[in-house]
Formats: C-alpha cells, structure tokens, sequence
C-alpha cells in the first residue's frame, strides 16, 4: 500500500486579491506520477507556485499536506529542504554565478538542513558528472554562469540536472516540455524515467499529450477555469488530444 | 559634529569596552600656522617637510570647498577639528569573553580568524600567537630583499631623499581642498618602497607593520615600485571600523617606475552611521597613481561602509605602453551616498586603462559612478574599456552614471558600457526553490554580479569581501 505523500484539500489561491485557484483536491502517493494539463490561464502554474510557496501566491482557504504535515506556513527554502522541487516553466538567469557553484551550494544547503554531511568537492564533481551525461550536458555548461545565454533547450535540461541532482521526493515540473524541439523533449524524458522510483512522486503540467507520450503518467487530471474538471488514467490525454478541451468545457 | 554625536560616539566606545583617555599629548582644536608648525614640530620633521607644510596651509587657505559632488553633508568646521593627538593605545583586555559579543559574532560571520580577532579587539598578545616576533620576522624577510615598508614617519626619518623625491609627485599639495588640507596636516600613514627587480614576496598590509597606529584622520600613503619592481598592497579590513573622527581625508600615492606594478587592494567597512544615518564617517579620499613606461598602477576597492565615500583612485599613464585598471565595487544602504569612480588620463603612447564598476544600492542609498577618460594628444594608440553596472535592491535607492570622455587623439579607442538592473523576486525565489535562504540567494546574486571584481582580490581578501557583502546586504531587498 503507497501512502500519500501529497495531499492538497479544497486549495484556494489568489494573486494580488484576485483568486485563480476555486478548490483544487489532489491526492499523491509515493511514486505515482501525475499530470496535469489545461488551457492557458486555467491555474495550472499557479497550483505549482502554491506548492513551491512563491510569496506572492496566497493561499487564501484550504490546505497543502505534504508527509502528513500542513506546509503553508514553510518557507520556500524549507519546502525545497523537505524534498519539494519545481522545475520552472521559465527558468531565471543568474549573472556571475557558475552553474556547478551554484548547484553545490543548492545541495549542500539541503543536505545541511537535513542534517546530513555535505558533499565534498570530489564527491560532488562524481556526482554532477554523473547526472550532466544522462541530460546529455556537456561541461562547459556546468562553468558557464546559471543559465546565462542558454537556449531554450539547455535551460530546460539544466532543470531536469538540478532536479537530478537535488534528487526531490516530490517533482514538479511546469510546462517543461513547451518550447523543445523532439530531440531535446526525448532527452528531458529519459531523464525523467531514469529518476522514477517508489520513493519518488512526479506533478507534471503541460499543454500538450505529446510529453505523456514519453513520460507514462499514473493518472491525468484536467484543470479548467481554477478548478479539476475531470481525472482519469492515461487515456484522459490521449481523449483531450482528440477531443480537445473545448469538449471538457460543454460537459461541466 | 553635534553634542548629541558625540555623545552617541563616546556611548559605543563604551560598549566596545575600550577607554578613551584623555591624552595629554594633544593640541587643542582649530587650525592656524603655528597648528603646522606645532605638528611638524611634535614630529621632529625636518625642514623642507615643515616648508612643505606650510606651503600646502597658505594655499588651503586660498580654497573652497568643492560643491559639484551629488552627495550632501553638513557643513564641517574645520576649527572644531583636532589636527593632533598622539595616537591612542586601545586598552588591552585579557581575553576575548570581554569583547562585546556583537562584535565577536560579525567576526564569526565574517570568518575571521581567532588571532585576527583579537588583535582586532585588542586583545593581549600571548604566547600563541606574538605578534611582536611575526611582524618582525616579516619584517626582517623583507629587508633582505631590500625592501622598505615602515611607517610614513619613520621613512621621514630614515629615507628622507626618497620621501622628499616622491611626496606630492602625484597629488600634489595644490591638488583638491581635501588633499591640500592633508598635506598641511596629516598625521601618519605608510611607506613602501621595493628595489628595482624585486618582486614583493607577500601581500603587505599595515598589518604587518611595526608601530601602526590607528587609522588616522589625515592619513598619508606613499608607495613606490622602482623599475621592473612589483608589490601587492592591502589597506583596510572586512572587520567593522569605528572612528571617533567624521571626516577622514587620506591622500595615497603611488609611483611605478619603468615596468613596476602596482596592485593596491582596499576593503572599507567603516561606520555607515545609524539607520537613519546620522554619524557615519565621511570619507573623502584622494588617490592617485603614476605608471612610466610599460608600468602599471591597478586599483580594486570594496566600498562598504562610511556615510559619505567620495573618492576616485586615478592612473596618470604617463610613459609609453603603460597600462591603469580600477576596478570597484561600491555597496549603499540605508542612508549611505557614494560618489565613486576614477580618471583615467592617457599621456604615453599606447596606453590601456580598464574600468569595472559595480555599484549596489539597497535602502535609500544613493551612489553615482562619475568617471573620466581623458586622451591626451600625444597619446597615439591609446585604448580604454568602461563598464559600469548598477543593481538597486528595493525602490527607494538611486543609481547614477556620470562617465566624462575627453580624446584630443584621433586614433585612441574608447569604449563605454552601462547597465542597471534591480534583483528580481523570480531569481531569488529560484534560489530558495532550491534550498537556499533568502540571505543566502541575495548573496549569492550579488556576489555573481561583483564577480569581475572580487576575482582582481588577493584570494583570502576576497573570500572576506565576499561574506561581508552578504553581511552587508541582510534585510536590504525588498
């Protein structure tokens, strides 16, 4: 029996006094992967920065339970600490900042927290080898400054390598296919697949069947105006694909 | 200064825990001749430098104080000013648990080591660690090299054709209102001086020099690399420094010689003043240098503290190929104003300079980079680089770019970059996203965007710089 690792109870968010989100209910268990998909505008990203607990995202009625605990009053830093990962739909440059200096810092700073040894230069440099050749990185990448001058592409992969790296128990990944060429949305996929485990839960919210194709979801659930319109196995986004979300909207 | 400044001023001497005896060997405020002489005399200075003095007074007198800066500051009275005092011994304590622990914990921030920490504090030297016999071994390592480092006094007395050969050779006494004030009266500072061909074999801060007083109000500086000579020099430290004096009017001076180096390395955390910022110090500092041929003088500085920080280290790149850097990170908060940057004037053929300033303003803290490239005519071939680059944290801080170009050689290359970007919650929330605390996400984005900086640092120094901008920055986004 998987328990739940992730349980969001009739969530409300808003941003700047406007409400997005009119009660959401989500069940994840350990290992299962989820997607979730909608049109623009339907509050998918926003169920993701409620997650992560961006500042500026208030949750304004319900609850986000994640290992059987409320989490919104933590911090984002201590969310992430707790094995929270988002991959961002639009990955921020950091000037002056390498990619592998940074990266160190991100693990160390959760292993710290939670309360492990931080991993030495040689421990972490075996590490970040290991994970860059399965995002198919190459090293000049890792020196360059945190995504400073990366395509679309890269900037991706490089959130599925953090992601690889950090090594979360909950994923959650926005819209990290939009914007890859097939080659690139291959790459993402295998690493992805490579990471599922039964420890290991998945969120991922797209627009399009096309990354399901490769990353085989658990369950599919359909987003509309800020609310779950329908839930279903895999066959919900091959039946939206065919039908389109318009069919969605005339039946709710 | 108000009562109320001083009295608030004598109030944190207290709470540092060291006295401020009433020393008897000082002259009562104000400035007249006889001040000058009266200083020269207490330092048993010879002639020439008295005359020098002097010359410097009368024309002090014929001066007004410049009004074109973008900071503002209550009028100064210049007769209110004690312009000598013999330096002060801090009272020794006898172990570290009587230093405030405010102090002891920046230091920890900061990672300074426990040596270092007491000598900061004042702490008695024991038989760990005697300072005594390592400035003395330093010292002696140096000698056999033929290198002099000692203090400006002491060089008067010693090596007094090199003193007199040098002293306003760069900035000369009719410099500025502020230089020109002391060179009438200033009161210590250090000396250097490397042989031709002896590359300095470590980083030289006064730190390491015998008798160094502390900081005085009207420091003097004079570093000399002879020809092929190359020195590394540190002034300041990370450490918060607070100065009972407001204004501080240094003057440094450095000579490269044909193919000497220069490399002056300054790290400024003085007293910003309270949040409001009342009392920090004004530092207002002129600092110049000159490369003969194929020399070169290079700046890097790390402004974090005083109230008012108004300098603007320069190269005169006199001889043929000879090439100036200044590279600078300026941090404002609070109510802190900084009115930075540098001149860089082409004489010699083939000159190069470079300019990288990072300017960071957070709070109401105001700063203006104001630079000057000037070609001369003679200056055939001459290139410069400028970049400029402003991050205000919050919306009640200001950034301003002043670069003045002037080129009278029509095949000189100038090139002028500037930017301004503020911090944005989507970067450092990414960081968070990832684990790190907000102080450590804004820390780090600064510290990226002071990179081409602090990579000019000596390493340890730049470690230090580093931690101190995050120190600096806490609690000033938003």
């Amino acid at each position: 029996m998987s328990k739940p690792l992730l349980e969001i109870k009739d969530l409300h968010v808003a941003i700047d006094g406007t409400e997005i989100l009119h009660g959401i209910d989500l069940t994840i268990n350990a290992g299962e992967v989820h997607a979730i998909m909608g049109t623009n505008g339907s509050g998918k990203s926003t169920l993701t920065k409620a997650i992560a607990g961006h500042p500026d995202y208030t949750v304004t009625s319900g609850d986000i339970v994640y290992e059987g605990k409320s989490i919104l009053e933590a911090e984002p830093e201590d969310r992430a600490c707790a094995g929270i990962f988002l991959a961002f739909q639009y990955p921020v440059e950091i000037p002056g900042v390498s990619n592998m200096y940074f990266l160190r810092a991100a693990l160390n700073a959760q292993r710290k927290a939670r309360g492990e040894a931080e991993a030495s230069g040689a421990e972490f440099l075996a590490l970040i080898k290991e994970k860059a050749k399965l995002m198919d990185i190459d090293a000049g990448l890792l020196n360059r400054s945190v995504n400073e001058g990366f395509s679309g592409g890269e900037k991706k992969r490089n959130e599925i390598l953090q992601l690889a790296v950090l090594a979360p128990t909950l994923a959650v990944l926005d819209e990290t296919d939009s914007g890859l060429d097939i080659d690139a949305l291959k790459t993402v996929a295998t690493g992805v697949n490579s990471l599922r485990s039964p420890e290991r839960s998945f969120l991922l919210v797209t627009h399009y069947q096309r990354l399901l194709n490769h990353i085989q979801p658990d369950f599919v659930h359909v987003l509309l105006d800020g609310r779950i319109a329908k839930s279903g196995g895999k066959e919900l986004a091959l039946e939206l694909e065919d039908k389109g979300y318009a069919w969605l909207e005339q039946t709710v | 200064m108000s009562n109320e400044t001083i009295q608030s001023l004598a109030d944190q001497e207290y709470k540092h825990g060291w006295t401020s005896n009433i020393d008897a060997d000082q002259l009562p405020p104000g400035l007249n001749e006889s001040v000058v002489r009266a200083i020269s005399a207490k330092k048993k200075e010879p002639e020439w430098l008295l005359e020098w003095r002097l010359k410097a007074y009368r024309h002090w007198l014929t001066m007004t104080e410049p009004t074109w800066q973008k900071p503002t500051y209550p009028k100064i009275d210049y007769q209110g000013i004690i312009y000598y005092s013999a330096p002060k011994k801090k009272k020794e304590v006898t172990s570290l648990d009587e230093v405030d622990p405010e102090l002891l914990e920046t230091f920890e921030k900061l990672g300074i080591s426990l040596d270092e920490q007491k000598r900061l504090t004042g702490v008695a030297v024991d038989a760990v660690f005697d300072s005594v016999s390592v400035k003395t071994t330093f010292r002696e390592e140096l000698s056999k090299q033929g290198i002099i480092f000692c203090s400006f006094s002491e060089a008067v007395t010693d090596h007094p054709d090199l003193v007199r050969k040098h002293l306003g050779s760069v900035v000369p006494y009719t410099d500025n209102f502020f230089a020109t004030l002391n060179s009438a009266v200033f009161s210590d500072g250090s000396f250097c001086y490397i042989p031709p061909g002896v590359r300095c074999p470590m980083e030289l801060s006064t730190y390491f020099r015998i008798n160094s007083a502390g900081t005085g109000q009207f420091e003097r500086t004079l570093l000399i690399a002879d020809e092929g000579a190359y020195v590394s020099y540190l002034e300041g430290c990370t450490a918060p420094q607070r100065d009972e004096n407001q204004l501080h009017a240094a003057v440094v001076e450095l000579v490269a010689l044909k193919g000497g180096h220069i490399k002056y390395s300054t790290v400024q955390n003085w007293y910003p003043g309270d949040k409001d910022g009342k009392g920090g110090v004004f530092n207002f500092v002129t600092k110049r240098g000159i490369a003969h041929e194929n020399a070169k003088v290079s700046w890097t500085q790390v402004e974090t503290g005083s109230a008012i920080t108004w300098k603007y280290p320069s190269c005169i790149l006199k001889g043929d190929n000879s090439v100036g850097e200044f590279y600078s990170v300026a941090v404002t908060r609070d109510y802190q104003m900084a009115d930075t940057g540098t001149k860089m004037i082409h004489i010699g053929k083939n000159t190069k300079s470079t300019i990288i300033s990072k300017g960071i303003s957070g709070g109401h803290g105001d700063q203006s980079y104001r630079g000057l490239v000037k070609i001369m005519k003679g200056a055939s071939g001459a290139r410069n680089y400028s970049a400029c680059d402003s991050l205000l944290l919050g919306d009640k801080c200001g950034a301003h770019t002043f670069p003045y170009i002037e080129s009278h050689n029509a095949s000189a290359v100038i090139e002028h970059e500037a930017s301004t970007s503020k911090i944005s919650d989507e970067q450092v929330f990414f960081l968070r996203q990832r684990g790190l605390s907000e102080e450590d996400a804004v820390s780090m984005i600064v510290n990226g965007f002071c990179k081409d900086v602090l990579s000019e640092l000596p390493m340890e120094f730049a470690v230090e710089a580093q931690k101190l901008l995050g120190l600096k920055l806490e609690g000033a986004v938003g």
